[in-house]
């Protein structure tokens, strides 16, 4: 069991194409630092300098936005969903 | 072959757009379906023009000789070829005098496309665009992620273009909204969900499938429609510029190029510049930019809706720090006003103007009201408050509100005693 990474298109570069990616994490945050280290130069582009996520992408867990749980330091769970998802659109 | 890519060149020619931008690092793109910064910071493209060629070709003479639709305007639009022109926009700007005197304003104007062709709201005039540039992009289906108008709008214009066509919208969204896209037989996804949950699912559609969805991988064109409503505001004042403009916020995309739409006129030379201050308006139910204005803060935070106003009812808005940006640069304000207030407003609109409005422009024009008493409205300046949607579409909402008719018989006493009644029932 481990944690459910949905990746969009534009990173697909970084995981050989692929949608989607089992990850072990307990975290939001340790979860990028696992994609950094099955993918290296993903976090640059998912977080700042800072390594804060970056305002333009939007992070589900379970469908939920990590806004309104505990943004980076959403806890994750085996079997869980995280999706990426690049938040400008609609309207 | 010759004469083939003479006459691409003739079609590439008439365009005035260059490509894309990343509107917050720069970073170059070309004119294909995309909406992100992908290789940089993820945010949003623009389109890039060439304003020099537009001043060449554009003068106040030309424009007035053109289509009365928002084609007369087409050099500033990011279309190649021939546009798809529905009757999209050129709809009427309203002197407001009873409005006006309502609230104690004397020079209020209302930009009513709750008149607007085909579908009765603004988003005709992004979808034209949208499905304009869709077609030259070579997608034969196209999509979107709707509150209710933008289905309509992309149903109806799919369907005159022959375009194939699914759309997306919330599932608890109102009859009329339904109905008035599914007539145009696309196939219609009632997504159980609000809004952000329907624009998520898009957002992974828009991903896997090969579709234009005009508010996502279409949505630096799309959105660009909404200039529109600058241009025409400017040329029906008499190619002046307003001193305060009053428009609804829900990602917050039109705020933002109503005001691309002025600026654009100034820098061509089209309109002498002034400064315009924009106000904008929410529903309390929904308010994530109204809440971040008052905050002082630049930055959104999401919320989860629940409002009557369900066309503006976006709680993670895409254009939210921007439109904060404008309003604090011009010195405009950002407010919200309870449900209740919103049917006021529809209502206030109707009796005063005999314009029927749906709940977005309710919320404007409780906004327009609360502005004036918190004096954050002067009383002299020249306002536009714009009217976005159709009342008839969300007859739901103040179904309650507007009292119920007469029913009497066919006989003369029978009329008597009811008009006595409802006399005794007007306040005098």
């Amino acid at each position: 069991m481990a944690v459910l990474v949905l990746i969009p298109t534009p990173l697909q570069k970084f995981t050989n194409n692929e949608a989607s990616v089992d990850l072990e994490a307990s975290s939001v945050d340790s979860l990028i630092d696992a994609l950094e280290n099955v993918y290296p130069g993903i976090k640059g582009r998912l977080c700042d300098e800072a390594g804060k996520l970056r305002r333009f992408l939007n992070v589900y867990v379970n469908s939920e936005d990590i806004r309104f749980l505990d943004h980076q330091s959403t806890p994750l769970k085996d079997g869980d969903e995280v999706s990426i998802v690049p938040a400008v659109a609609g309207g | 072959m010759q004469l083939l890519s003479a006459s691409v060149t003739a079609i590439l020619s008439r365009s005035t757009f260059t490509g894309l931008r990343c509107k917050e690092c720069g970073h170059p793109y070309e004119a294909s379906a995309r909406h992100v910064c992908e290789d940089v910071c993820f945010g949003p493209l623009e389109v890039v023009y060439d304003y020099d060629v537009i001043k060449s070709r554009v003068s106040r003479a030309t424009i007035e000789a053109g289509p009365t639709s928002i084609w007369r305007y087409r050099e500033f639009l990011p279309i190649e070829g021939d546009p798809i022109d529905v009757g999209t926009g050129f709809t009427p700007l309203l002197k407001a005098g009873n409005l006006s005197r309502r609230l104690g304003l004397k020079q209020l104007y209302i930009k009513n496309d709750g008149v607007n062709m085909p579908t009765l709201s603004f988003k005709d005039r992004v979808v034209s665009v949208a499905l304009t540039r869709a077609r030259e992009l070579g997608f034969s289906t196209v999509s979107c992620a709707s509150t209710g108008n933008l289905a309509n709008s992309t149903a109806a214009i799919a369907a005159h273009a022959g375009l194939e066509c699914c759309v997306f919208i919330p599932s608890d969204l109102e009859l009329g909204k339904v109905l008035g896209t599914l007539i145009y037989n696309p196939t219609l996804m009632a997504v159980h969900g609000n809004y952000d949950q329907v624009n998520r699912l898009c957002s992974e559609v828009a991903n896997t499938y090969g579709w234009g969805f005009v508010n996502i991988n279409l949505r630096p064109y799309y959105s660009e429609g909404s200039k529109t409503l600058g241009y025409e505001v400017i040329e029906q004042l008499g190619w002046q510029l307003p001193d305060h403009i009053v428009a609804p916020l829900a990602s917050g995309s039109l705020f933002t190029k109503i005001r691309k739409g002025f600026d654009e006129f100034i820098k061509v030379g089209l309109v002498e510049e002034k400064a315009v201050r924009f106000s904008g308006a929410q529903a309390e139910g929904c308010s994530p930019i109204a809440q971040a204005f008052e905050a002082g803060r630049d930055f959104i935070t999401p919320v989860k809706p629940n409002t009557i106003a369900k066309s503006i009812a976006i709680g993670n808005p895409a254009d939210g720090p921007y439109a904060i940006d404008i309003a604090h640069k011009t010195g405009g304000s950002i407010a919200a006003v309870s449900d209740a207030e919103i049917i006021d407003g529809i209502k206030l609109l109707a009796e005063t103007e005999g314009i029927f409005t749906e709940t977005a422009g309710g919320t404007t024009i409780a906004v327009l009201k609360k502005l004036v008493e918190l004096g954050k409205i002067n009383p002299e300046e020249t306002t536009v408050a714009y009217i976005t949607g159709n009342g008839l579409k969300t007859t739901e909402a103040i179904a309650e509100a507007i009292g119920s008719p007469y029913t009497i018989e066919a006989q003369l006493d029978s009329f008597k005693s009811a008009w006595a009644q409802a006399q005794a029932a007007r306040p005098s």
